[in-house]
């Protein structure tokens, strides 16, 4: 298995996530993780998603998503050529005994504190996979209450738009 | 050219056929932007039964003159005449129910179409837009319950998205690889005041389908044709679906190759063609599955490398490369690896790739598949399709069915169930001509036959339309007779009955020990005959006739054939015994093909 970024720009439509969501499942792909929102275009939204599948698998895929109707695009982008984040938010014990502790690992992976009660912290982090699961490594001997994270976002480097293309097919249309 | 230009009203009229099809801002409600749009969009006939939410569209729906609505017995019914309609005639089958049970009635016929890329349309009553949600009297989402099994979906409750919502859905169910598209339309939205307009633009920037395929994989796919040894045409059911046979018909000759076609393309080259071979699969000739196991060159087109004719996928045509042409880019490669894909409408694919394999066979000479032919020759000498005697004296079912396509002929069109029946209705009837052959493939439904029958006789009325049926289906889907009946659609009945679930009790004969579990229907001869079908069908306003001989068999049919005023059942009590040969296990290598049972054909050793 390898893990694959997808990104899929869709119609901003209502009932497009289920459609994207429920063929995953009736294909029987896995689907790591997935993340929508609106793009600069109201027209469109963008939805990554991550996937574990090998390479003959991804092409069915990619295949299978294009037959849905409201599906305008699939880019794959790969890790070395993209920026991938996900968003972290922690909750950690934190007293007075502990607190400075946690503000230190805090300060190692520049993420940030954006709650404080007697008793814990909110920690918000953002990073690649990897390093969110360092920092949670790293809280976890003071004692996490709570984990939320989202899935991945990513977009290309360098100045090129995938969704200006797009753009112009959902004008023309 | 010397012509007046055409006034505005003359192109209205070249493209609306009909004339009325051109609309601009007309003040209607939304049941009459719904009747008005399928008008426009060229319906001439709907399949349907009404009830409380899709009740406002049923009462323009009697206004119209251009729309025939037939009204069925049961949604599913509808759905399966929809599709037969579309089988036989190539044009969008509709089909229209109310919301809740209405609605998930429609559920198998939709699956079915999905499964066999049938052109349909089906429009849905919902509750009112703000009961939606609400768990409202016959409520159900059915754009959600019926999302994996059709090719796109709407739920409608703006009536002023009415016209593009139904031209979209005709458009797509009816363009790339065919399939049924779901409209659920809010009953609020029928109520409500709109504007009808037409004809209307769509809106599809996700939906471009390739028709036409890429020059130089068609060069790839002549080059492996003009020079492989053992070829075989592996004809699916997209020739059809694109009309491509009579283009195929010239590759065939062009080529030299054997061809073998699927359950769903029966009839898609001519069963007389010296270089037919017939169907392969789990019950199709030896000489069909032997010419894929041993070709060099397997050329795919419309044909989905379904279990079915595979059989255990890893040792299929192992000798083979492959060329696979498809109009869905996702069949290429998704169970067979590909060498050469070529994605396009199948008719474009065909006419392409005859003259580029014409160029290439004046170049490197007409291939030598002589010995290629000597060898299959040697297959069909010794392996033909046969059957032997029932031990029981009772009836042969494969000798009904013969004797049914010699007496009404290749011209006629043929519905069958699915089972035993529908296996030997495929085998023992020789097909000429593409969408003569009408059945449940890919799904596999019981009861399809006689709605399905209704609705190709609905399309082709001139033609014999015989419904070939099990006693299993057809206690599934017979209160269509009915509407046979009453709406003056003459189908006929070809019931093979042998008391019992036949493929089922087959496989319990040969891989339960004959434990014969739920299997017997006690319908036939020396039962307690319930129901009886001789009666059934003149309780329906039919004519039942019962054959139990063999010397009653064509007399019977040819009765049945002149019959022209009222349906006709005609109750074949046949051998539960008889078992559909050749037969591949599920599972197992297609080179374990058994010709009868315990006969398996010894193959040339190869190295």
């Amino acid at each position: 298995m390898s893990r694959h970024t997808l990104s899929v720009l869709v119609e901003n439509k209502p009932g497009v996530l289920t459609r994207v969501a429920g063929l995953f499942a009736r294909r029987a792909f896995n689907i790591h993780s997935l993340a929508v929102g609106p793009t600069e275009h109201e027209e469109i939204s963008r939805i990554t998603v991550v996937v574990d599948v090998e390479e003959h698998p991804l092409e069915q895929v990619t295949k299978q998503l294009n037959k849905l109707v409201h599906v305008i695009k699939i880019v794959e982008l790969d890790a070395e050529v993209s920026v991938q984040r996900e968003l972290l938010l922690v909750k950690v014990k934190a007293d007075a005994a502990t607190r400075s502790g946690v503000l230190e690992v805090v300060e190692l992976f520049r993420a940030h504190v954006v709650d404080v009660v007697p008793d814990s912290v909110v920690i918000e982090a953002t990073g690649t996979s990897a390093k969110l699961d360092a920092l949670l490594a790293a809280l976890a001997p003071f004692g996490v209450r709570e984990i939320v994270k989202s899935g991945t976002l990513a977009v290309g480097r360098g100045s090129r738009s995938i969704t200006d293309r797009a753009l112009e097919r959902v004008r023309s249309a | 050219m010397g012509q007046p230009n055409p006034t505005p009203a003359q192109v209205a009229a070249r493209t609306a056929p009909r004339g009325v099809d051109r609309a601009v801002g007309e003040q209607v409600t939304g049941a009459q932007s719904i009747v008005r749009s399928l008008e426009a969009v060229g319906v001439e006939n709907v399949f349907g039964i009404p009830g409380g939410a899709i009740l406002p569209t049923y009462d323009p729906l009697m206004d119209s003159d251009r729309l025939r609505h037939i009204l069925v017995r049961h949604e599913q019914g509808g759905g399966h005449a929809a599709s037969g309609y579309a089988h036989a005639t190539g044009k969008v089958g509709v089909t229209m129910a109310t919301s809740g049970p209405g609605a998930t009635n429609l559920v198998t016929p939709l699956a079915d179409a999905n499964m066999d890329s049938i052109p349909m349309v089906a429009i849905t009553g919902q509750v009112a837009a703000p009961a939606i949600g609400t768990d409202a009297f016959q409520e159900a989402d059915i754009v959600g319950i019926t999302m994996p099994v059709t090719k796109h979906s709407y739920l409608v409750t703006d009536p002023d998205e009415i016209p593009r919502t139904i031209a979209e859905a005709f458009h797509i169910a009816s363009t790339g690889r065919p399939g049924p598209v779901l409209v659920d339309i809010a009953k609020s939205a029928m109520q409500e005041r709109t504007t009808f307009s037409w004809p209307q633009e769509l809106a599809l920037p996700g939906y471009h389908p390739v028709t036409k395929p890429h020059a130089k994989q068609i060069r790839e796919a002549a080059k492996l044709l003009a020079t492989a040894r053992r070829p075989v045409l592996y004809v699916g059911g997209g020739v059809i679906r694109s009309g491509a046979s009579a283009a195929l018909r010239r590759l065939v000759d062009t080529s030299g190759a054997a061809v073998v076609t699927t359950l769903m393309a029966r009839g898609s080259v001519p069963d007389s063609h010296p270089q037919h071979l017939g169907m392969p699969g789990m019950h199709g000739t030896v000489p069909a599955v032997a010419a894929l196991q041993k070709a060099d060159l397997v050329v795919a087109l419309g044909a989905r490398f379904d279990d079915r004719v595979t059989g255990k996928l890893s040792s299929f045509a192992p000798h083979a490369a492959v060329v696979h042409a498809d109009i869905d880019p996702a069949e290429i490669g998704k169970n067979r690896a590909v060498d050469v894909p070529i994605v396009g409408d199948l008719r474009e694919v065909i006419e392409d790739l005859v003259p580029a394999l014409q160029a290439e066979q004046e170049r490197v000479g007409k291939p030598d598949v002589e010995a290629w032919w000597h060898q299959i020759d040697t297959w069909r000498e010794t392996y033909p399709l046969g059957f032997s005697a029932t031990a029981d004296g009772h009836l042969a079912p494969q000798h009904v069915i013969s004797r049914l396509g010699d007496i009404v002929g290749p011209d006629a069109i043929y519905v069958a169930g699915v089972g035993q029946h529908q296996m030997w209705a495929a085998q023992f009837i020789r097909y000429e001509r593409p969408n003569t052959w009408i059945n449940s493939g890919g799904l596999g439904t019981m009861g399809y036959s006689v709605p399905a029958a209704m609705g190709a006789k609905v399309g082709e009325p001139d033609r014999d339309v015989w419904a070939i049926d099990g006693d299993g289906c057809f206690q599934m889907t017979n209160q269509e007779l009915a509407t046979c009946a009453i709406n003056d659609i003459p189908i006929k009945v070809a019931l093979i009955n042998n008391s019992s679930l036949g493929m089922v009790r087959q496989w319990q004969t040969l891989f339960y020990n004959e434990r014969y579990s739920n299997t017997d229907l006690h319908t036939g001869h020396g039962t307690l005959r319930i129901p009886d079908f001789v009666k059934l069908a003149e309780a329906y306003g039919c004519v039942g006739i019962r054959v139990e001989h063999e010397s009653e068999v064509d007399d019977a049919i040819k009765k049945a054939n002149e019959i022209d005023d009222r349906p006709v059942v005609v109750d074949f009590n046949v051998s539960r015994d008889a078992m559909v040969w050749p037969m591949v296990a599920a599972g197992v290598s297609n080179d374990d093909i058994q010709y009868a049972r315990g006969i398996s054909p010894a193959w040339e050793r190869e190295d």
